[in-house]
């Protein structure tokens, strides 16, 4: 019971990550209808970053910083340098250009960096915080949990609020309306990558610590549960990102904790398969089929 | 509707072609309007009226010829921009944004126009043109009627307060009472504000009613260019182009 | 082709130049030295696989970032079921064709499975669905090491050259024999798919589904039909790799190989047969020649370490990125457009649209050797651009 508890608890804080990373594949869909499968070797590179700013400050707030603005930065230059172009070629040159930037990043990040892995350190301890006698949350994992919910609450304030949220959303739904009323859409998509790539950063800098360490793949595990939880919830849904992050979290810490560390790759999987077969417009979607 | 005294647009369009590939769709369209007026284009479906208005708010790139609006040549400007200049596209289908409340749909009309309390006076004198609006507030678009959503789209470009107003083909798909009340407030809206309209429609006799001028299109040309009442009178052309 | 064999027509014409490829390109192994021949048999094994891989993104639009994974299946499909050929003592031909008939067989299976839940779907949900494949392929091997055998993989029984060619080859050229013959088989069906009724159908519903539909073609049904036959295909290149390696292990299907077929797909040209050959060429052949380069060059031991794997990495991401951007159509169309001025009269539009006849369908497989110029000219895959629609 309490190794149930603290899974439990583990996972949430695990799923929260999932989720903040399936919600930066939400906003680049929902901006520029493309499902980014470079996103996990950007957030890699601003990581990256981040791990060698904090070895030169020794501040693990500048490196979070830092990092968060080469996430921007990258998507900015994602967008603007390749990410354009891909509109007027082939259907499928989104996803084979962000293929192709995958390889380039990674080959980088292995010619500079090596294929070794960096240990990350964390700004507060990561051993469990006990409750009476119960192990529960580690004070990182508390940190993780309240970073991630806080940055999803910002996001739906500045999407649902403000002015610049109302024209992002405009330009996602119906580009060439928006621009007819004298919204700059271009220069929205543009945000929406900054931002997406920023979130999908920050997502990545919480992660790595926890597992073996910094390694030009840290990511693409990363990735591929992100995606399935981005499935799960509905790509067009920042709250089926929310709630399908957190599922998948716990249900992925539960495997891992009852039948082992391996088994996790193959229950995503599975999950996966299962919502595509049974409910492929994902379980949170109003939607009934994402079948034309 | 009106606090400011806005002067309608000088439109000045000068041998614009347009092709999509193949036989162009417009060849050398020659059109001159003068602030304050209203002008019916006129035709059959596939004589261009669509394609003159999108190339007039930016959205087509035509092959030749030039725009000017106020004197100035904006064929270069990017459609955004021609929006900042006060040119207001309403494009045909009820184009509101489906997945936004009516309030959305019209702060995101006003937002480069006006800032913070003038928005909501904006936005609220759409409210008054377009009582059933008022009431749907929250609603989102998809959620609306036909007529208000084409209601809705009007409002939208209206609260940016342009100089021209492109609207194609309003009456599509609407009861003749709700056209009535659309050409009704687009009349009454250029008669207050001076606002220059060109009103693409098939539905000649509704766009007549309230057009100062009337221009016929017929396979990218232009066939006839007189004032309305010597449209409607005009038993030969009305045969010829207009099918009644 | 016309002018070489104006009698043949349509699926017989495929076949016959099937065949006349496939026995040029083993006579052409005697022109080879075993680890040419070596390399050949890796090449042609992984044409089958990329040549399953182009069909399935030029004719549904469809794209698989697991390939690789589902070579592997074919693979390991294999092993098991010639070692329980060999524990029934079978051995040679006999073997050899039962563990192609398990491989077949499973690959179609597990093809079917994938392609209802991501196939019959929009958009990028077979790329997530087939990378979650790749990526959790050593995850499965470990979890069922009883049977795979874990890391480690499995070894099959040596498959040496059968007494009539003793005196005649030596293994590895047996061994390439081995590969042609199947990827010739494979090829020539999946040419024979392409210029059917039923590759018509694929192209209908990449260019636009709901017309499809409206037409009447049964949309879900033909892109499930493509994965599987794409993941037969590739099923087919993995149990000619196990033949040739005799073992298969999952460190030999990662996802990086699986992102190489999509290099090789791209690069050759998207729905090209030839530029399939082609680009099984290249990602066997190009990192070897980086690897020749870096070794001239004198440098520290890490920063070779760092360079080796990744300078080819490096460019292959490169070559893709590029190749996408600047030339949707690949090496094909670099072909085509050399050919242009003697090209057959263009094609009647397509009953879909335009985009249908502009990616017209390879004539046969002659162009995997690619040694005629008729056929250059027809694999004609210009991928139609969004402007162009």
């Amino acid at each position: 019971m309490d190794h149930l508890l603290f899974l439990l608890a583990t996972g949430l804080a695990r799923g929260a990550i999932f989720a903040l990373f399936a919600l930066s594949l939400v906003l680049i869909w929902r901006a520029a209808r493309i499902i980014n499968f470079a996103q996990g070797a950007m957030a890699l590179v601003a990581t990256y970053v981040a791990f060698a700013v904090t070895g030169l400050s020794g501040s693990y707030w500048v490196g979070l910083t830092a990092g968060i603005l080469a996430g921007a930065v990258i998507g900015f230059g994602v967008e603007r340098g390749l990410m354009r172009f891909t509109k007027d070629s082939h259907p499928l040159a989104g996803i084979i250009v962000a293929i192709g930037l995958v390889m380039v990043l990674q080959a980088l990040l292995g010619i500079f960096f090596g294929q070794q892995h960096r240990p990350m350190q964390t700004p507060f301890s990561d051993s469990p915080l006990l409750w009476g006698d119960t192990p529960l949350l580690s004070p990182y994992d508390l940190f993780v949990l309240v970073v991630a919910l806080g940055v999803m609450g910002v996001m739906a304030l500045l999407f649902n609020r403000t002015s610049l949220g109302l024209q992002l959303r405009a330009s996602a739904f119906a580009p060439e309306v928006s621009r007819v009323l004298g919204v700059r859409v271009s220069r929205m998509v543009t945000i929406g990558w900054m931002l997406s790539a920023a979130v999908a950063a920050l997502a990545a800098m919480l992660l790595v610590p926890t597992e073996l360490g910094l390694n030009p793949h840290s990511t693409d595990v990363l990735f591929i549960y992100a995606f399935t939880v981005a499935v799960v919830g509905g790509l067009d849904s920042p709250v089926g990102a929310l709630i399908g992050g957190l599922v998948v979290g716990v249900a992925m810490t539960l495997v891992t904790g009852y039948i082992g560390a391996t088994v996790a790759p193959i229950g995503v999987l599975v999950l996966l398969l299962l919502v595509l077969l049974v409910r492929p417009g994902g379980i949170f979607s109003m939607r009934e089929a994402r079948s034309a | 509707m009106t606090t400011r005294t806005a002067t309608g647009a000088e439109v000045s369009i000068t041998g614009l072609t347009v092709g999509y590939g193949g036989e162009p769709v417009l060849h050398g369209i020659n059109l001159d309007m003068k602030p304050g007026e209203i002008v019916a284009v006129l035709g059959a479906n596939g004589a261009g009226k669509s394609t003159l208005l999108r190339t007039l708010a930016g959205l087509v790139r035509p092959t030749a010829g030039t725009i000017d609006l106020f004197r100035s040549d904006i064929t270069g400007l990017r459609t955004e921009d021609r929006a900042r200049r006060g040119l207001a596209l309403v494009p045909d289908g009820q184009s509101v944004v489906a997945e936004l409340s009516v309030d959305e749909n019209l702060r995101l009309g006003a937002l480069w126009r006006h800032r913070g309390p003038a928005r909501a006076r904006a936005i609220g004198r759409v409210y008054e043109l377009f009582e059933p609006l008022d009431r749907r507030r929250s609603s989102a678009g998809h959620q609306l009627s036909g007529g208000e959503r084409q209601m809705l789209a009007i409002g939208r470009a209206l609260v940016a307060e342009p100089t021209l107003l492109a609207v194609d083909e309003p009456s599509l798909g609407l009861a003749p009472r709700v056209v009535a009340d659309l050409m009704a407030v687009l009349r009454d809206a250029s008669a207050r504000t001076g606002l220059t309209i060109l009103l693409a429609e098939q539905n000649v006799t509704s766009a007549l009613s309230i057009a100062d001028r009337g221009v016929v299109l017929s396979l990218g040309r232009i066939v006839a260019d007189a004032p309305a009442e010597t449209l409607s009178n005009d038993a030969a052309l009305r045969h010829a182009y207009l099918g009644f | 082709m016309n002018r070489i064999a104006p009698a043949l027509t349509g699926t017989r014409r495929t076949i016959v130049f099937g065949a006349v490829l496939t026995v040029l390109a083993i006579a052409g192994t005697f022109g080879l030295d075993p680890y040419r021949n070596f390399q050949l048999a890796t090449i042609v094994a992984y044409f089958c696989a990329v040549a399953g891989l182009t069909l399935l993104v030029g004719l549904t639009g469809q794209l698989s970032l697991g390939h690789a994974a589902l070579m592997a299946v074919g693979g390991y499909a294999y092993a098991l079921t010639a070692n329980l050929a060999t524990d029934w003592g079978l051995d040679g031909v006999p073997r050899f064709l039962l563990g192609m008939l398990g491989a077949l067989v499973v690959s179609t299976v597990h093809g079917l499975l994938l392609g209802l839940a991501g196939a019959r779907l929009q958009g990028p949900y077979l790329a997530g669905v087939t990378l979650a494949i790749a990526i959790a392929l050593p995850a499965v091997t470990a979890q069922f090491s009883g049977v795979l055998g874990g890391d480690q993989g499995l070894q099959i029984a040596y498959e040496g050259v059968p007494e009539i060619f003793s005196r005649l080859i030596v293994v590895e050229q047996w061994h390439a024999w081995v590969s042609i013959l199947i990827a010739g088989v494979v090829v020539t069906a999946l040419a024979a798919v392409r210029r059917s009724a039923l590759g018509l159908k694929m192209r209908a519903v990449r260019d636009d589904e709901t017309a499809a539909r409206l037409s009447g073609v049964p949309a879900a049904r033909v892109k499930v039909i493509a994965f599987t036959l794409s993941s037969v295909a590739a099923g087919a290149g993995g149990a000619a790799l196990c033949f040739v390696t005799q073992s298969i292990s999952p460190g030999a299907y990662t996802l990086a190989f699986s992102l190489l077929l999509v290099v090789a797909a791209v690069v050759g040209g998207l729905g090209s047969i030839g530029g399939a050959a082609l680009g099984a060429a290249l990602i066997v052949l190009l990192p070897w020649l980086v690897g020749t380069v870096t070794d001239a060059f004198e440098m520290s031991a890490d920063l070779e370490q760092r360079l080796s794997g990744n300078l080819g990495l490096l460019v292959f991401g490169g070559l893709l990125i590029v190749v996408m951007l600047a030339r949707p159509g690949g090496l094909a169309s670099i072909g085509l457009r050399r050919g242009r001025g003697r090209t057959a009269p263009p094609r009647s539009p397509s009953p879909f649209g335009p985009a249908a006849s502009a990616a017209a369908p390879t004539d046969s497989p002659a162009d995997e050797a690619d040694t005629d110029r008729t056929g250059v000219k027809e694999v004609a895959v210009h991928v139609p651009t969004e402007r162009e629609r």
